[in-house]
């Protein structure tokens, strides 16, 4: 017993470290990156115009009927035979934000869409354009109807950068597996690195009950 | 309502027309809704638009304010501008009538994430360029005459259907235009609270403001406006001073129309 305890005690800090360097700021920075995608894919969706709706349409189409792992070797190992050699950092962040963008994409376009055509109408009349409206009186509405689906998404994205490993990004998997493969020790070990994916997912919700919680306060339910 | 506008546009030069439309049209989906329109409003006066449901009365409006984009047909204001609609007009042109007027909406249509002040000010400031300043004090005037200054820094969620859409004709107000229109202002208000905004509509249109007002209040109609001008199928059937048209309709669907509305049971 006491020497299981000492084996989680000596991996726990650089699986947190994994966690730390690698899964965080990955996480933070490719849904950062993803929801700037998944706006411009959203208006393009909702412009009315032929390309860009078709353009918007394929490449959601895409990233979700492809698998997240595919499209990060894809990136990694694929485009550097036509020349585009990136490093494993910036490639795991290009393909988690690509994914991020095409779900997100469809969660923003439904929440514009939920909110009434008569807060479009509204700003129009006091002089707005479409990108004023837009931008102060639809994005609010919408950004409230879209909290818990893009927190699920925000969650999802934190147990989904554990695929960086595959191409030896350092993050917090790939840590429990270098762990694992020198002690031989693969239950406590990936039961461990499990514990604190979870912790960190935990601790995600409740700041969306608070972020939730806060945007509710004006709601008005029709 | 004592104080008179101060950004208001200087009431009643009797008998200008401020707003000239001719020859409207507007189709949907191949679906004719507006046939040919013609309307004149002159400065200061009030036109009450009346007519059974899905007449088009709503889609003038929508026209005149540069939120639907006509097939044909020409808006022109007094001072400009003046827009001739064909397949080739474009957003641009259409939306350039839209600070000309200003519409009241018949479910309020307030910004529910907005305080009533903010409500207020944001067209001011962000179309129109006011600075702050500017604009609250407006709008804290403007408030203060459909008495509801008090309730500047609720929320719209926080107020009576009756407040709210007092707040939505002071929203309008707050833009200074030349032409306010009204869809059914008081249809979707418990009865008791129609008085209240009606009050204020009436006070507006004493004070010389140019206003259209779609409704189905005949009496309130009979009472402020100067033409009242009766649609059916996406045309003018019949126009004229208020108490000839309500009063002594000539044609007979205007009479069938008054006279459902008078005596529904
Ligand atoms: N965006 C639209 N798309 C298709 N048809 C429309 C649209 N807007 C209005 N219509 C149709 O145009 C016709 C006129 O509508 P409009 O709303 O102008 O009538 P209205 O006189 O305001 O009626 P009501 O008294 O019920 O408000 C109706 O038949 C309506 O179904
Ligand atoms: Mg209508």
């Amino acid at each position: 017993m006491g020497e299981t305890w000492q084996l989680v005690l000596d991996s726990f800090w650089p699986l947190l470290q994994g966690a730390l360097v690698g899964t965080i700021p990955l996480t933070l920075i490719s849904f950062a990156l993803g929801l700037v995608i998944a706006l411009v894919v959203a208006i393009m969706r909702l412009s009315g115009r032929r390309v860009l709706v078709g353009l918007g349409r394929a490449y959601v189409s895409a990233i979700r009927g492809t698998p997240l792992l595919v499209q990060l070797f894809v990136i990694f190992y694929g485009l550097p035979q036509v020349g585009l050699t990136w490093a494993a950092w910036p490639s795991a962040v290009v393909a988690f934000s690509l994914n991020v963008g095409g779900y997100a994409a469809e969660i923003l376009r439904a929440a514009i869409l939920s909110v009434p055509a008569g807060q479009w109408e509204a700003g129009y009349t006091v002089g707005m354009s479409r990108a004023q409206t837009l931008r102060r009186i639809i994005l609010p509405q919408a950004a409230r109807v879209s909290v818990p689906p893009l927190s699920n998404s925000f969650i999802s994205l934190v147990k989904d950068t554990s695929l960086a490993a595959m191409i030896l990004v350092d993050e917090a998997f790939k840590v429990a597996r270098e762990i694992s493969s020198a002690t031989n020790e693969f239950l406590i070990t990936y039961m461990e690195v499990a514990v604190i994916y979870w912790l960190i997912c935990v601790m995600l919700s409740g700041v969306q009950d608070r972020i939730e919680r806060r945007l509710e306060r004006h709601v008005v339910r029709a | 309502m004592s104080s008179a506008p101060d950004h208001t546009p200087a009431p009643p030069s009797g008998g200008s027309p401020l707003l000239e439309v001719s020859g409207l049209r507007k189709s949907f989906g191949g679906t004719e809704v507006l046939t040919s329109i013609d309307l004149r409003v002159d400065t200061g006066t009030v036109v009450a638009l009346i007519g059974p449901s899905g007449s088009g009365k709503t889609t003038v409006l929508r026209c005149l304010n540069g939120l639907e984009q006509p097939d044909a047909g020409v808006i022109s204001f007094a001072d400009g501008p003046a827009v001739t609609f064909s397949a080739t007009t474009t957003r641009r042109r259409r939306e350039s009538l839209r600070t000309r007027s200003a519409m009241v909406f018949q479910g309020y249509n307030l910004f529910p994430h907005r305080t009533v002040l903010q409500n207020v000010t944001e067209g001011p400031i962000h179309a129109l360029g006011r600075t702050k300043a500017e604009a609250e004090e407006l709008a804290v005037r403007l408030l203060d005459r459909v008495g509801l200054a008090e309730r500047r820094d609720a929320y719209p969620h926080e107020l009576s259907g009756g407040q709210q859409q007092r707040v939505g004709i002071v929203r309008a107000l707050a833009m200074t235009p030349s032409l306010l229109l009204f869809d059914e202002p008081t249809s979707a208000l418990d009865p008791e609270l129609v008085g209240d905004v009606l009050r204020v509509i009436k006070e507006l249109a004493e004070e010389g403001w140019t206003m259209v007002l779609v409704t189905h209040e005949l009496s309130f109609a009979r009472d402020v406006a100067d033409e009242v001008v009766f649609m059916d199928g996406g045309v003018v059937v019949e126009r004229g001073p208020a108490s000839q048209v309500l009063g002594e309709p000539r044609q007979e669907r205007t009479q069938r129309f008054v006279h459902r509305l008078l005596n529904p049971f």
